[in-house]
């Protein structure tokens, strides 16, 4: 057996790997809470899980590229965009749970909520990057863009603080875990100071 | 678990199997916390892994059953026992809904001290069996809604505040009356971690008016679903005000005074912004971080029940005690 046939073979078999541990955790959430065996709320576990689940993975594709660099091992880079489209996915269920299962429909009320409170319109705001970021990893998207995409792809940076901003104005007092995740992104942010200071110059 | 105590079943009351086993949920929650996707609060657990293997092997806490009479019903559809006590806002012993119930199984609340001092002409010193003696007990079925904007329907025994209070003869002095939580770290563990108590300072003090302290509706609740109250709940004694958010409502009380001054409140002291001494529901005052005027319903059925309902002023208590808030702005007075 070639190395190559190797090397992809490892490809193939960590992205499937990704594919089922993403969609098993989201089904069984979902499956476990329509049948009333997730706590008094299924609502708020839900809400929690697919949040913190997307904060997880976004802060996941981020650590990729300092550590590819760190141990020299640039195949990690082939599973970056695949962390961050199930990112979205999540950040996508975590909008919709709330929704269909918080708000229920009202419009009125969802309307006004991402309106007039500053830390849902700023996780709508961060909802809004991530998705220009997924609809644009489709590679003819990507091709057609040139220099544009990495620009664009940049404000990942800026989603990361504000869903941690969010998170941590979400809590009533508890802020402990989401000053953890704050600390997490600007640790991510610090290692690519060099790159942040160009952009500024 | 000891069996329900017979009572003429009510329309109200829902069949078994509409509740679920408390050990379903439990399994439930340790298993997402083992796959360590919770958040990095089950990283940081250090006793994650020996509750999956120690949690069997500790008895858990013993409640018993009590005698009562029915006083006050609803039309409301109760919410199931299994949910009561398995989703609590108790900072003592844990910041998320499921900590409270993990965490005070082993709570001791045999041998228990209650005083109540103050402006009063006669102390009085309440151990265990007088919380259950002193008073005729009677079952009260009260919404509860929670400052977070979701509600349940429950049914509490206890006896009137009122009751207790006439007992010690309070003097003209006394215009409140300030509650509080035990205090014990070692039973405790949020009273000994910041990071489990959620940053709250403790012991936990609330305060009512004590108008509002005397209104027939302003419960001591020593038990709920007909025994004595599970730790997660407040036993062994403790607060209940229908008409204002969860928080006022104190649990684990080991002291209450009566005083002429309006005494601090655990919540004003955190976020003075967010959280008044009043705390009357109000539907047309939002907290500053979201909207008051709805609320979840907590009841059966699973991520589809279709439970958002209008907030009603005074939770619906409005003919019993607006007329204690006449001619008062209840917009600067949250």
């Amino acid at each position: 057996m070639t190395g190559k046939l190797i090397h992809s073979q490892v490809i193939f078999s960590t992205k499937f790997l990704i594919h089922i541990v993403s969609l098993f955790l989201l089904c069984d959430l979902y499956y476990q809470a329509v049948n009333d065996r997730l706590g008094a709320d299924p609502v708020e576990v839900v809400l929690h899980f697919t949040g913190i689940g997307a904060f997880n993975l976004l802060l996941l594709s981020l650590t990729i590229s300092p550590l590819a660099q760190y141990f020299k091992l640039p195949l990690l880079l082939k599973f970056r965009r695949l962390i961050g489209l199930y990112s979205f996915v999540y950040v996508l269920c975590h909008l919709l749970s709330f929704l269909a299962f918080e708000v229920q429909f009202d419009w009125h009320l969802f309307i006004n909520e991402v309106i007039e409170r500053p830390y849902i319109t700023i996780g709508m705001l961060a909802i809004l990057i991530m998705f220009s970021l997924a609809i644009t990893s489709i590679p003819l998207i990507k091709r057609e863009m040139g220099r544009n995409w990495q620009k664009l792809h940049n404000s990942v940076y800026l989603a990361s603080l504000l869903v941690g901003l969010h998170f941590y104005w979400s809590v009533k007092s508890e802020i402990i875990e989401p000053s953890m995740y704050i600390g997490i992104s600007l640790t991510l942010l610090y290692c690519r100071k060099k790159k942040i200071i160009r952009w500024f110059k | 678990m000891i069996k329900n105590i017979s009572r003429k079943s009510s329309s109200w009351q829902l069949p078994e199997h509409q509740v679920t086993d408390e050990g379903v949920y439990l399994k439930r929650r340790s298993f997402l916390k083992q796959l360590g996707f919770v958040g990095t609060s089950a990283l940081l657990s250090s006793s994650a892994q020996a509750d999956w293997f120690s949690k069997n092997e500790l008895t858990p806490f013993v409640t018993k059953p009590l005698s009562f009479k029915n006083s006050f019903k609803s039309e409301d559809v109760l919410t199931p026992e299994a949910k009561v006590i398995s989703h609590n806002n108790f900072y003592e012993f844990g910041t998320s809904k499921n900590d409270p119930i993990e965490n005070a199984q082993q709570f001791n609340v045999n041998p228990w001290q209650l005083n109540v001092s103050g402006e009063v002409g006669k102390e009085l010193t309440l151990d265990y069996d007088d919380l259950y003696k002193l008073f005729p007990l009677e079952e009260r079925i009260y919404r509860m809604r929670c400052v977070e904007a979701w509600s349940m329907v429950i049914p509490w025994i206890g006896f009137p505040l009122a009751q207790l209070i006439k007992k010690a003869q309070p003097n003209s002095k006394a215009k409140y009356v300030a509650f509080e939580t035990l205090y014990d770290p070692k039973q405790m563990p949020g009273q000994s971690s910041r990071r489990i108590g959620g940053g709250v300072k403790y012991p936990y003090v609330e305060g009512l008016r004590l108008d509002e302290a005397m209104n027939p509706l302003t419960l001591m609740s020593v038990g709920l679903y007909g025994k004595s109250l599970p730790p997660q709940n407040g036993a062994p004694i403790r607060l209940v005000v229908p008409w204002k958010y969860g928080f006022k409502s104190i649990k684990s009380i080991v002291s209450i005074k009566l005083v002429e001054k309006m005494p601090p409140t655990t919540w004003n002291i955190l976020a003075p912004r967010e959280y008044g001494f009043y705390a009357n529901v109000n539907p047309q005052v939002d907290h500053p971080r979201w909207s008051q005027a709805s609320e979840r319903r907590i009841t059966s059925g699973g991520l589809f029940a279709r439970n958002r309902i209008e907030t009603m002023p005074f939770n619906g208590y409005e003919e019993q005690v607006a007329h204690l808030y006449k001619n008062m702005d209840l917009r600067k007075n949250y």
